[in-house]
């Protein structure tokens, strides 16, 4: 089975994000990178089915060429190969799926995973923009996931905590949320392996972005807060300010 | 350009949803801005007494797809529909609830549309001739205002946008398609339901948290969760929990409420024994009213805070508990 597996490099989730001068895009100014949280769970899939039903795991990411290192780290988990897209560029989800879908033409595929939101664009629509443009079914907010004689059996997270359990033919793409399994860490092989790999890289092909930032801003500050009181003494006069004054309740 | 705005509601057990409304609503006041129409896209068999209904939330027109391909929903089926449905209708902007159906189809649907997608939007408006939606990103770290070179299509975060109260007599029209379920590459199958009446804390008015500070529900813990689940029922709220809380496998991973969980948005969000890590606090910081329950007064999560007790939760949520029941029956 050919795998192929879509990264972002995202800042961790700690980074404090503040725009930057042309108000636009974020201040890089300390901000640390990492694969995008939920990317991690679309790693660990890919290698475990590729494991299981052999084939191999490729990963993929669109980035500047800094992002060669978290591409290193999925060939360091098990991977077997990496590829490239080269942009220093802020694409949108659009955009990125465009880029994606015409290298992913030139790739033999069976199966395409994604995580199912990016921890810094979160539009939680990169994988399904690609399915659309391949013409492939797609599976979003994945939590469990079995293949069998060329069908993805994946279970998805809908409202409630309702679970869709949705069959679909490969070659397919599946969004993969946490729950689904427990990401590995890197051993001694891996890393060497990583250290080795030779990554594909080539320039992206990406068109103007579908959404435009005009302006980015900070939160609006939230207004100095009170401290009630101590104990369960203070538990009263909480609920009459959340009635009277803040009228919640 | 073009002036009117589809908006797809989104139904639950045959009725509209709160969230669906919420978008009709924004809808609504954007068609008005634009001096265009806001045009209902509603799906399924059986909803033909509530499509006549929706000129009361500010529907202009209604569309009602009843054929039996949409009584289970399908990503590729509803977003080759309501793609149709934008060309028919000359939509200026394609709208929808950012709920796990919404965010699911309406990236398919935009891309089939040959556009990007402003996800999960707390604004839209018309600013200098151009549609402007404001959606959270790094985690509501910072806000981003987008813009589309064309069509702007978008989903609206639950619990922000109002309900319009309109007197509109709005014409319902059927819609037509020409496929069926063979046609479809995803279908579900069977959904399993989750646990029966459980409140969504996504979808909640009111959130009560629980961190770390409630312990182990297993041992020690037992009896502050089981207060925090009456503190969170006298209130009919759903009840969160942090990441500590959901790896330790104290409360399942729908109930995590943060950067990588779920972001919520309610009137009043109560968060007991939580520290107020960076990553809590960017899902929950778009909250309108937050309280903290911390025996520590130095602990960050007092800095978003409106009010807060300083105290434990053994003591403060029963207290706490008490004095909602009184104020809410008076
Ligand atoms: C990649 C990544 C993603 C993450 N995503 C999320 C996320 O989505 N959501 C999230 O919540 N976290 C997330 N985290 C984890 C986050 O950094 C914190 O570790 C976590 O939020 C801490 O949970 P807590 O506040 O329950 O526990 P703690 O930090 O241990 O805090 C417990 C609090 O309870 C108080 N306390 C203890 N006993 C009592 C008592 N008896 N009465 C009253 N107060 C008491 C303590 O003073 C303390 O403030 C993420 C971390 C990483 C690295
Ligand atoms: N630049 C990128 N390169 C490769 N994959 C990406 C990129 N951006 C997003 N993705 C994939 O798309 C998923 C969803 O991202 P998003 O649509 O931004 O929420 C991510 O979890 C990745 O799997």
């Amino acid at each position: 089975m050919e795998i192929i597996v879509c990264i972002r490099r995202a800042p961790t989730t700690d980074a404090r994000i503040k725009p930057g001068p042309d108000g636009k895009t974020y201040d890089p100014a300390g901000v640390n990178f990492d694969i995008s949280e939920y990317d991690k769970f679309a790693i660990e899939a890919g290698i475990e089915l590729k494991e299981k039903h052999g084939g191999k795991a490729t990963v993929l990411s669109l980035g500047p060429t800094v992002s060669s290192k978290e591409l290193r780290t999925a060939i360091a988990m098990g991977c077997d190969a990496a590829s490239l897209l080269v942009s220093d560029a802020q694409h949108d989800a659009w955009a990125t799926a465009c880029a994606l879908a015409a290298k992913l033409k030139t790739m033999p595929h069976d199966l395409l995973l994604f995580g199912w939101n990016s921890v810094d664009n979160q539009a939680a629509a990169t994988g399904q923009m690609v399915a659309e443009l391949l013409g492939l079914p797609c599976v979003s907010v994945t939590v469990a996931l079995e293949v069998k004689d060329g069908v993805a059996h994946a279970e998805r997270l809908s409202a409630h905590g309702n679970r869709e359990r949705i069959a679909v033919k490969l070659p397919a793409v599946i969004t993969c949320q946490k729950g689904l399994n427990k990401p590995r860490q890197p051993n001694m092989k891996g890393l060497m392996n990583a250290k080795k790999t030779v990554i594909d890289e080539s320039p992206a092909n990406a068109p103007a972005n579908g959404v435009v930032t005009v302006k980015l801003d900070p939160p609006p500050p939230r207004p100095a807060g009170k401290i009630v009181g101590k104990g369960p003494e203070a538990a009263k006069a909480l609920v009459g300010l959340l009635h009277n004054e803040a009228k919640v309740v | 350009m073009s002036k009117n705005v589809l908006v797809y509601v989104e139904c639950a057990d045959l009725r509209p949803t709160k969230a669906g409304l919420q978008a009709l609503g924004a809808g609504q006041r954007l068609a008005r801005q634009l001096g265009g129409e806001a045009v209902a896209l509603l799906t399924g068999p059986g909803l033909e007494a509530e499509a006549a209904k929706l000129g009361a939330h500010g529907a202009n027109k209604v569309q009602l797809a009843a054929a039996e391909v949409f009584a289970t929903y399908s990503q590729d089926g509803l977003a080759r529909l309501v793609t149709q449905q934008a060309a028919a209708t000359q939509a200026a902007a394609v709208l929808a609830s950012a709920t796990p159906m919404g965010k699911d189809f309406m990236a398919r649907a935009a891309a089939a549309g040959k556009a990007g997608l402003a996800a999960d939007c707390t604004d839209i408006k018309v600013e200098g001739g151009k549609i402007h939606a404001v959606r959270p990103v790094y985690a509501g770290k910072a806000l981003a205002t987008v813009e589309a070179a064309g069509v702007l299509w978008a989903t609206l975060r639950p619990n922000v946008f109002a309900v319009e109260a309109t007197a509109i007599s709005a014409p319902v029209e059927n819609v037509n398609v020409s496929y069926g379920p063979g046609d479809l590459k995803s279908v579900v199958r069977e959904i399993v339901q989750g646990v029966k009446g459980k409140l969504d804390v996504a979808e909640a008015e009111i959130v009560v948290s629980g961190g770390r500070g409630l312990k182990d529900p297993a041992g020690e813990g037992k009896q502050n969760w089981e207060n925090l689940e009456k503190l969170a029922t006298t209130l009919g709220a759903a009840v969160g929990a942090s990441r500590a809380v959901v790896d330790a496998g104290w409360r399942p991973h729908g109930d995590q409420v943060g950067q990588t969980g779920k972001t919520v948005s309610p009137k009043l969000y109560v968060a007991c024994g939580i520290s107020g890590a960076i990553q809590h606090l960017a899902g929950m910081s778009g909250s309108k009213v937050i309280v903290a329950i911390n025996k520590d007064d130095t602990a960050p999560i007092f800095k978003v805070a409106d009010y807060g007790i300083v105290g434990m939760v053994e003591d403060v949520v029963p207290a706490l508990t008490a004095a909602f029941a009184e104020t809410l029956k008076s």
